[in-house]
């Protein structure tokens, strides 16, 4: 700091003499004054990001190819996963890995968002402090925590109460049909919910907290309520931030593994009904990788890592198509 | 740094350091005022200050507004005309952005603060009213413009919709002529569906009175509206009030004395929280009874 103060300040003193090349002078003189070596220092971090997630998607491109040449895009498309017989299909995981992610954002979206709303707009600021508190020690729970409660309490509670209503009501549609064991896709979708509610209340809270005050008092001069004033005018001001923090969960529910392998059943199959058991990408992985005794059931695990990825990127790519299409006036600064 | 400086900045005593100092005790208040010339803030007798067939159209009775423990306005008294402009106008931090949003009941949204006192409106005590339709009926453009994230269209309609019970077209038509009023519609008629963010601060601001307006407020309160606007908006602006007084009650805060003597009928002088006079515009420019309005409006002091 000091060091470069007083070079600085040479440099300027310097700086009539330097017309033979003044580029140069002028680069040594922003260098050394700090400008450059903050700019590389930034440049280089996000290089590196950059870097390792290159060397991520190569490594797992290499140590998959005997999958790749195997299956080709079949692998995508079929659902056998038996390495008895050597045959590896990706689509009963890739299934189950989106089913019980977007059950989980399909609950916990709505409660999250609400307690944000709750917790920012209504609470008086020290119970939302409090609450805040509370939620965010959720995200710090062990999610084998998280299975142990979705084996031992959720599981009971679906099928002495939730499972009777559901089959009732909607028995009829094939979501909801066929007989509840307790490992499902269900269970692991609520399970999730819970697991990714954190993100979402704390993240949505801060932006909402984070809206000006003046557009609450803007649409209260207009006769607005309170509640009109907050769902018209604060949450769409606080938009972008909310999907960020819906895109957040998004990738947690995606990769999630310890807590979703304990209550999903780990059944490769697709079954139209939340009730049947499933499997997911990273679970299986987590499961198989140690078992895994030959070089083709190695490499079709490693693809699927792959594919989890991908299925990531793409997800959230088309989610963020999405929002930018309807959050055109949003301000982006939040 | 710069907060502490600018909250001492607030401070009225440092500004304004020749006023008398703030009066704690209700007896040494009570003797001031009594000693003072003419008071028309305590209670200003109709006859003698509105002319023939001027209605009141709001008023403050002995009003004291709170932030906490700190006491931001001291026993207002006023009665603001029917279809008359009123200016207020006074150093800053004395207290005329606390006193107008008392009118629409909007200093209710800040926690900890405590009025006391009467403002009424028609007649009928504001607080007892239903905010909602207080502030239907006193409307506010505020001192920092404060469009919505949306289109042009959806802002100046937004408080259409909130009140409901107009047609699509009505809306329109509405949002059309509001825009108008406000001197805005040339500038902004070929893009109405962009955001309201991709107007320059002048536009948002008559953005925000055309907001305001489309709503047809009976009283309509702007705090420092024409701050952050160039000469000919500001004037377009000023023809706006003075066409509007015509239909509606206008409150105008200015820091701005030709602009309160351009356009405003009555004149308020803040100082300290405290309503020091409250008189005809011509009064208080040429002949102002206090010493205080006297050096403020010449420009000695504030
Ligand atoms: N939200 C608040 N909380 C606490 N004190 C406040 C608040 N708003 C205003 N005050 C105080 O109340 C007093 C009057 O403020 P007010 O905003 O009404 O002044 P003003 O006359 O509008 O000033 P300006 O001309 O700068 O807008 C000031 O001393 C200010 O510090
Ligand atoms: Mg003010």
């Amino acid at each position: 700091m000091h060091s470069s103060e007083t070079l600085k300040v040479q440099g300027e003193a310097r700086v009539p003499g330097t017309k033979r090349n003044p580029g140069a002078r002028a680069f040594a003189l922003r260098f050394f004054s700090g400008d450059e070596i903050a700019r590389a220092l930034v440049t280089i971090s996000a290089a590196l990001i950059l870097l390792v997630t290159v060397l991520l998607v190569y490594e797992l491109w290499i140590n998959s190819h005997l999958a790749r040449e195997k299956f080709g895009w079949h692998f995508l498309t079929t659902q056998v996963w038996d390495p008895n017989a050597g045959q590896f299909g990706a689509l009963a995981f890739v299934f189950g890995t989106v089913v019980t992610s977007f059950v989980a954002l399909l609950i916990a979206v709505p409660l999250g968002v609400g307690a944000a709303i709750f917790l920012s707009e209504l609470a008086p600021p020290k119970l939302s402090n409090a609450l805040t508190f509370c939620i965010e020690l959720l995200a710090a729970v062990p999610s084998v925590i998280y299975g142990l409660l979705g084996v031992f309490v959720l599981m009971p509670l679906i099928k002495q109460y939730l499972h009777p209503v559901l089959k009732g009501t909607l028995g009829w549609t094939p979501l909801f049909s066929g007989p509840f064991y307790g490992p499902s896709m269900l269970v692991a979708g609520i399970v999730l919910a819970v697991m990714i509610l954190p993100f979402i209340v704390s993240v949505s809270r801060q932006v909402l907290l984070a809206v000006p005050n003046d557009q609450r008092e803007g649409a209260l001069a207009l006769g607005a309520t309170k509640w009109e004033s907050t769902w018209k005018v604060v949450v769409p001001f606080a938009q972008r931030g909310i999907y960020g923090s819906v895109f957040l969960a998004l990738a947690r529910s995606l990769g999630e593994t310890m807590a979703v392998t304990m209550v999903i059943g780990n059944t490769p199959q697709i079954k139209a009904s939340l009730f049947a058991p499933g499997y997911s990408i990273a679970a299986v992985i987590a499961n198989e990788f140690t078992e895994a005794t030959y070089d083709l059931y190695v490499h079709s695990l490693i693809e699927l890592g792959l594919v989890l990825f991908a299925l990531t990127i793409i997800i959230n790519g088309l989610a963020r198509l999405l929002v930018s299409s309807t959050a055109k006036f949003s301000v982006s600064s939040t | 740094m710069s907060i502490p400086m600018e909250a001492h900045e607030r401070t009225p005593e440092t500004r304004v350091p020749r006023a008398s100092p703030p009066m704690n005790d209700p007896a040494a208040r009570a003797t001031q005022i009594a000693d003072a010339t003419p008071a028309p803030n305590v209670a200003p007798a109709p006859a003698a200050l509105f002319a023939a067939g001027v209605g009141e159209k709001m008023r403050a009775t002995d009003l004291n507004f709170f932030y906490g423990k700190a006491q931001a306005l001291y026993n207002i008294s006023i009665r603001i005309p029917t279809n008359h402009v009123t200016a207020f106008i006074g150093p800053s931090g004395c207290g005329k952005s606390t006193f107008l949003r008392t009118l629409n009941r909007m200093c209710d949204t800040v926690k900890g603060t405590r009025v006391e006192g009467d403002v009424q409106l028609d007649g009928e005590d504001v607080f007892g009213l239903d905010v909602t339709s207080v502030r239907r009926r006193v409307g506010m453009v505020f001192q920092r413009s404060n469009p919505f994230p949306k289109s042009i269209f959806d802002n100046v309609a937004y408080g259409l919709r909130v009140n409901g019970g107009l047609s699509r077209a009505e809306v329109a038509e509405r949002v059309e002529r509001s825009l108008v009023r406000s001197a805005l519609w040339d500038e902004v008629k070929h893009k109405l569906h962009e955001s309201a963010y991709g107007l320059s601060g002048g536009q948002q601001q008559r953005l925000c009175i055309a907001r305001a307006l489309a709503v047809d407020p009976e009283v309509l309160l702007l705090d420092e509206p024409c701050s952050a606007l160039d000469p000919i908006s500001t004037s377009k602006i000023e023809e706006l009030l003075l066409t509007l007084a015509d239909s509606c009650t206008i409150v105008i805060v200015t820091h701005n004395m030709q602009q309160a003597a351009r356009v405003s009928d009555y004149t308020g002088f803040f100082l300290m929280g405290k309503l020091v006079e409250f008189d005809k515009t011509e009064q208080i420019f040429q002949a102002p009874s206090r010493k205080e309005t006297e050096d403020y409006v010449t420009g000695r002091f504030g």
